[in-house]
């Protein structure tokens, strides 16, 4: 989901290995950043609807990315394809790095590109590199568990004030 | 009470305004700065112009003290992000979130969001009301939005003509329970022969609704394309 530079070239890679790959992007003007003999399809659409993530094949999908520019759509397409569709592999790309530890902690493996570019560049300067930052960051939890501690917190007295 | 509104448009700016008058504290978070000022105007200084998807901002606005955040914004994803860092990350009682596609709603809840509200849907409902275009109507929703009270008409075509209740198959999550038939409001019985015309109350899971329209309406094209959707 995302037809950008980085969704386009993940898409080609994956579809010249021999996989089945389907992108989707808002605009069809995105998908002139894929080559014109691309082996995999391209379909126009908005990625955070259910139906036409349906449309997409996603049930049944192996492996969901959402690599659009917006943190909160890529959380939600992302979300739908593993609670509503069950796609086991499913990676948000979230820029925000406190967004995106917060996803990771309810279930989603996320990857920040914030992060990424700040480790990547200070680390050639000779800094530590960051463990946090090295690649899909996978998921530390799940909102069930997340709603279990919300509950005990309930219990600690803040509801009703 | 502490209530964080999140979204500024006209759904943020009237709900804050009900509540400030019903003697709530309010913080409004708007990230239009413009639009901000606006409501400051009108309100009072109760509007942060910060965008409230930021985790940063939710903390500056005292979202950990907070009884209430509701997310009103124009963008179901953006209140979906809203409600679940609120929930999640500043552990609010309760979340309450606007959503648009009304396809989102079950996912909303799963994902643990306390309240749903869906504009959509309840214009959609009252549409339903007056023109009857798809034969089982949805009067209400019930408890968290999993039961609905549907009614069904029995038109012409309906298989459930003649029949008694011991005759039509439902599954578990679907119960019907009084019959309007012209002026008359009948329960239920064993003996009750389904007639042309009446109109037959139920309350139904949202998953069984299907079955409930093939029983008592019949797979006629039409309502199978309205099923679907």
């Amino acid at each position: 989901m995302g037809c950008g530079r980085v969704g386009a070239g993940l898409a080609e890679r994956m579809a010249r290995e021999g996989h089945d790959v389907t992108i989707l992007d808002l605009e069809s003007s995105a998908f002139n950043r894929l080559e014109g003999d691309f082996p995999g399809q391209a379909l126009r659409g908005d990625g955070t609807d259910e139906a036409v993530l349906r449309r997409a094949g996603t049930d049944g999908a192996d492996m969901f990315f959402a690599l659009t520019e917006g943190d909160n759509r890529n959380a939600l397409a992302a979300q739908l394809a593993s609670e509503t569709f069950g796609v086991r592999r499913v990676v948000a790309k979230i820029n925000d790095p406190v967004r995106a530890e917060a996803y990771t902690a309810l279930g989603l493996a996320t990857i920040c590109r914030t992060r990424l570019l700040i480790d990547a560049l200070a680390r050639y300067g000779g800094m530590e590199p960051d463990p946090g930052a090295d690649g899909v960051q996978p998921a530390t939890a799940h909102h069930v568990h997340a709603e279990e501690r919300r509950q005990a917190a309930i219990a600690t007295g803040r509801e009703g004030r | 009470m502490y209530i964080i509104v999140v979204g500024g448009g006209r759904v943020g700016f009237y709900l804050s305004k009900e509540l400030l008058e019903a003697g709530h504290e309010i913080v409004v978070l708007e990230k239009n700065e413009r639009r901000a000022r606006q409501i400051a105007d009108e309100l009072g200084s109760i509007v942060l112009p910060r965008d409230g998807c930021e985790g940063k901002h939710l903390a500056e606005a005292g979202a950990n003290r907070a009884s209430i955040v509701a997310a009103v914004t124009g963008d179901d994803e953006d209140n979906m992000v809203i409600c679940q860092m609120a929930k999640h990350h500043f552990q609010v009682p309760r979340t309450i979130a606007r959503v648009n596609n009304p396809r989102n709603e079950s996912l909303f809840r799963h994902l643990g969001v306390d309240e749903v509200i869906s504009p959509t849907k309840m214009a959609l409902g009252a549409i339903e009301q007056d023109i009857p275009v798809h034969e089982v109507l949805h009067l209400a929703q019930l408890g968290a939005g999993e039961m609905e009270l549907l009614e069904a008409q029995i038109g012409p075509d309906s298989p459930a003509i003649g029949r008694q209740p011991a005759d039509i198959n439902l599954p578990e999550g679907c119960r019907l329970f009084v019959v309007l038939r012209g002026d008359e409001v009948m329960p239920l019985r064993p003996e009750t022969v389904f007639r042309q015309g009446d109109k037959v109350l139920a309350v139904s899971r949202a998953d069984c609704e299907l079955d409930l329209r093939r029983q008592l309406i019949g797979d006629s094209p039409a309502a199978e394309a309205s099923a679907a959707t």
